[in-house]
C-alpha cells in the first residue's frame, strides 16, 4: 500500500501512528479480559495458557504489544501538550521523541523478558 | 543548452464535477520554468480549451494553486525543477474542492466557510470615534500578526484530510483566521468568535496531522491557530461551568 503523496510527512504519520495503535490496543483488550477472566472461571486452562506465554515467540509479540501500548500512551501526551501547553513549535521532535519513548520502554521490557 | 532540447511529460486533468480523465502533453524543458509556465504553455501552444486560474504570478493573490504530482502547491512559485518526478508531472485541480473546468476548481465552499467561521471584521467601533490605538507588541497582536500573510489559496484546505472526510469542516483556513480575530484587541465579542468555531464542524474535528502547515506556501501555522482555539474553547467551557 503507497501512501498518498500529500500524507508523507512525520505528522501524517504520527497521527497514522496513534490511531493504528489505539486500534490494536482496541482489539487487544477482550482477549486480555478473556484470559484474566480464567483465573475464575478455569484455573487449569489459564495455566496452560501462561505456559505457552513462556514461549519465545509470544515475548516478541508482547514487545510488539507493549510498543503498542507506549507509543499510543506517549502520542495521547503529546496531543494533551500540544493542545492544552502553550504552542511549541518543534511538534516533528516531539513526535519522533513519542517514537523514541516507546523504543525505549518496549526494547527495555524486551531485555528483561527474554 | 541541452536543457533546452529535454521534454516534460505532462498529465494535465481534464473535465468537470461530472467526470473526466488525464491528458498527456509534452512540454519543452526551460531553466527557471514554474508549473505555472507549464499550464501556460499547454494553453497558449498546445490546446487553447484548457482551463485554468491565476492573476499575479508572484504569489500574491492565491488563485493558482492546483495538485502537483498529488501535493497541493502555488503553481507560480513552485519550479517544475523541485517537484519533477523523472521527467513526468500530474497536475490536478485542487483537492477538495468541485471542479468548475479542467485545472479551475470552484472555491465557493473555501469562502463560504471563511464567512461561517466568523472571519468578517466586526469592528467594536464606529468611525466617529477615535482610532483605537494597537500596540505592535502586545500578545495578542503578536499572535494575530502570524497569520494575516494568508492568501486564501486554498492549499491547507486542499491538503486536509480532515476536510476530505467531513465536508462541513471549517477547514485550516478559515480557523486560523477566526484565531487571528479572536487575539485582534479591536474585536470585542469574543464568545461569538468560539460559538462560530466549537461546532460539529468547528476546531474540535482537528485530527492534528498537520498537512495545513507543511503545505502553506507563506510558511504559516494553521496547526497553532488551530490548537490555540481549542485550548480557548476548552477554557471556556469549563469557566461557564464554574
Amino acid at each position: 500500500m503507497k501512501l498518498k503523496p500529500h500524507r508523507t510527512h512525520p505528522l501524517w504519520l504520527a497521527y497514522m501512528l496513534h490511531r493504528v495503535s489505539g486500534l490494536g490496543l482496541a482489539l487487544f483488550l477482550p482477549a486480555h479480559f478473556y484470559v484474566l477472566a480464567m483465573a475464575v472461571s478455569r484455573p487449569g486452562s489459564l495455566d496452560y495458557f501462561l505456559n505457552f506465554a513462556a514461549n519465545p515467540l509470544v515475548k516478541v509479540a508482547e514487545f510488539g504489544l507493549v510498543f503498542l501500548l507506549a507509543i499510543h500512551f506517549f502520542g495521547g501526551l503529546r496531543l494533551l501538550a500540544l493542545e492544552f501547553l502553550p504552542w511549541s513549535a518543534r511538534q516533528k521532535s516531539l513526535a519522533a521523541a513519542s517514537v523514541a519513548g516507546a523504543f525505549l520502554v518496549s526494547g527495555t521490557f524486551l531485555l528483561r523478558a527474554v | 543548452m541541452s536543457e533546452n532540447t529535454k521534454t516534460l511529460e505532462v498529465s494535465v486533468w481534464r473535465g468537470t464535477q461530472e467526470g473526466g480523465a488525464f491528458e498527456t502533453f509534452s512540454v519543452p524543458a526551460q531553466e527557471s520554468q514554474t508549473v505555472l509556465d507549464v499550464v501556460s504553455w499547454i494553453q497558449q501552444s498546445a490546446d487553447p480549451t484548457l482551463t485554468y486560474r491565476y492573476a499575479c504570478r508572484v504569489g500574491m493573490c492565491g488563485s493558482c494553486a492546483m495538485m502537483v504530482n498529488g501535493q497541493p502547491r502555488w503553481t507560480c512559485r513552485t519550479h517544475v525543477s523541485r517537484v519533477l518526478d523523472g521527467n513526468r508531472l500530474e497536475i490536478a485541480p485542487l483537492r477538495n474542492l468541485p471542479v468548475i473546468k479542467d485545472l479551475a476548481a470552484d472555491m465557493d465552499p473555501f469562502f463560504d466557510k471563511w464567512i461561517k467561521a466568523g472571519g468578517v471584521h466586526r469592528p467594536s467601533r464606529t468611525r466617529h470615534e477615535p482610532i483605537q490605538e494597537v500596540s505592535p507588541e502586545e500578545p495578542g497582536r503578536v499572535e494575530a500578526n502570524k497569520a494575516i500573510e494568508c492568501i486564501n489559496c486554498s492549499v491547507c484546505y486542499a491538503a486536509c484530510d480532515t476536510v476530505a472526510g467531513n465536508e462541513d469542516y471549517l477547514g485550516p483556513a478559515a480557523l486560523q483566521r477566526a484565531w487571528t480575530l479572536y487575539n485582534d484587541e479591536k474585536v470585542q465579542d469574543r464568545g461569538a468568535i468560539l460559538d462560530a468555531v466549537s461546532g460539529s464542524d468547528g476546531c474540535l474535528n482537528c485530527h492534528t496531522q498537520g498537512s495545513c502547515t507543511r503545505y502553506c506556501p507563506n510558511e504559516l501555522d494553521p496547526l497553532s491557530a488551530i490548537a490555540g482555539l481549542k485550548r480557548a474553547v476548552a477554557t471556556s467551557f469549563f469557566r461557564r461551568r464554574a
